[in-house]
């Protein structure tokens, strides 16, 4: 009796190997879901030459080494920019120390507007440590196309306009890849998780 | 919570029973706490009516440092038996204030848009504006919402005709109730 359910856990066991091994062989296989993903990824993130709201020239060359997390915005937004800006202040205030490793940057899609000056006040309403970054029409268009970001002025009555535009925050490791996002109605802990696990590397 | 509730019903039917177990303890406990909380509620939230229209908890958010824009938003509840629609709105805090509608669509774009219609309340029921949907939006800031005071803004519905109100304001990240709502 014993041998006989010795040896059916040994044909169990046995059998879970080759299902582990197969498993694994289509996951690294060129066919694999994973590589797909991978290869669907990569592609966003690439070189900036852009201005601080201190009036700084910033580019991705300055941030090889640290982390960052980089979303885009402008400031005559009601509710997702304020938001946005007030949840990663309050993340930089969760992460203590380990936030010294990231950086955050807040790219502005309405440059026509969000001048430095400008910017540099609004942002004195958040963590000092958010990067607020502007630049010419092109140099905008230019890391909008290398984030893959969306962004689209809309007139409104009066001659006005608005921004739509992606609300995610884009996750970048330390060698400018990227490495996930955070999306706008993320909950504050998966937020803090992913930003901790982004400067932990 | 059902142990509990079976509790309270012992509670208040044997009110001079003194040998109260545990569990009647608690839920007496339970009791006060909950009563308490829905005391605290009804002093933050606020209503305002107009005709069939009630106003529910209008509210708001401080702005960034130059911020030249604010949303707002509140509950209406129509107890007609006919829809209503509200159809504009002024405010003291600003030049110019509409209704839009925001959204955040799968690939994370966020838009925004005029409602030029307005909002339709149907009979007997309600309509909420909150972060990620319906706003009134506050354009060409005379002043800023600052936390802990309050605005006025009028109303005005096809129907009920016009509503003084206050905006309550919230911090930056006020009910801040991202779980939620999906949008
Ligand atoms: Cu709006």
């Amino acid at each position: 009796m014993a041998a006989k359910s010795g040896r059916a856990a040994l044909v169990a066991i046995a059998a879970g190997a080759v299902l582990l091994g197969a498993g694994t062989v289509y996951l690294l296989s060129p066919n694999s879901p994973l590589r797909e993903q991978q290869s669907a990824v990569v592609e966003i993130g690439g070189p900036f030459k852009l201005t601080t709201q201190d009036g700084k020239p910033l580019s991705n060359e300055d941030l090889k080494g640290s982390p960052f997390a980089v979303f885009f915005g402008f400031t005559h937004c009601p509710e997702v920019c304020p938001t946005t800006l007030w949840e990663m202040s309050e993340a930089l205030k969760a992460l203590g120390d380990k936030a010294d490793k990231l950086k955050v940057l807040f790219v502005s899609v309405d440059p026509e507007r969000d001048t430095p000056e400008f910017m540099s006040r609004y942002l004195k309403s958040f963590d000092p440590r958010i990067i607020g970054l502007t630049g010419s029409q092109e140099a905008i268009d230019a890391v909008g196309k290398a984030y893959r970001v969306y962004s689209k002025k809309v007139p409104t009555d009066g001659g006005d306009y608005t921004m739509d535009h992606t609300a995610s925050v884009y996750l970048m490791d330390a060698e400018g890849r990227f490495s996930g996002v955070i999306s706008y109605e993320e909950d504050s802990k998966v937020r803090l998780a992913k930003l901790e696990r982004l400067v932990n590397g | 919570m059902h142990s509990n509730s079976r509790s309270f019903a012992r509670a208040v039917a044997y009110p001079f029973n003194r040998s109260r177990s545990l569990e009647e303890r608690l839920g007496i406990l339970a009791l006060a706490i909950a009563l308490l909380f829905a005391m605290s509620h009804s002093l933050w939230a606020h209503e305002f009516k107009a005709g069939d229209i009630e106003i529910v908890h209008p509210w708001s958010r401080a702005i960034p440092a130059g911020a030249k824009v604010a949303a707002g938003y509140l509950t209406l509840k129509n107890d007609g038996s006919t829809a209503d629609r509200l159809v504009s709105i002024t405010s003291e805090i600003a030049g110019k204030s509409e209704v839009h509608e925001m959204a955040v669509d799968a690939n994370g774009v966020m838009t925004m848009r005029q409602v030029p219609n307005g909002v339709e309340i149907p009979a007997g029921g309600e309509v909420e504006l909150k972060p990620g949907a319906y706003h009134i939006m506050f354009m060409d800031l005379k002043q800023a919402p600052k936390k802990g005071e309050s605005f006025k803004a009028t109303l005005t519905f096809e129907k009920a005709g016009n509503v003084d109100v206050e905006f309550s304001v919230g911090d930056m990240g006020g009910e801040n109730d991202h779980s939620g709502h999906g949008g």
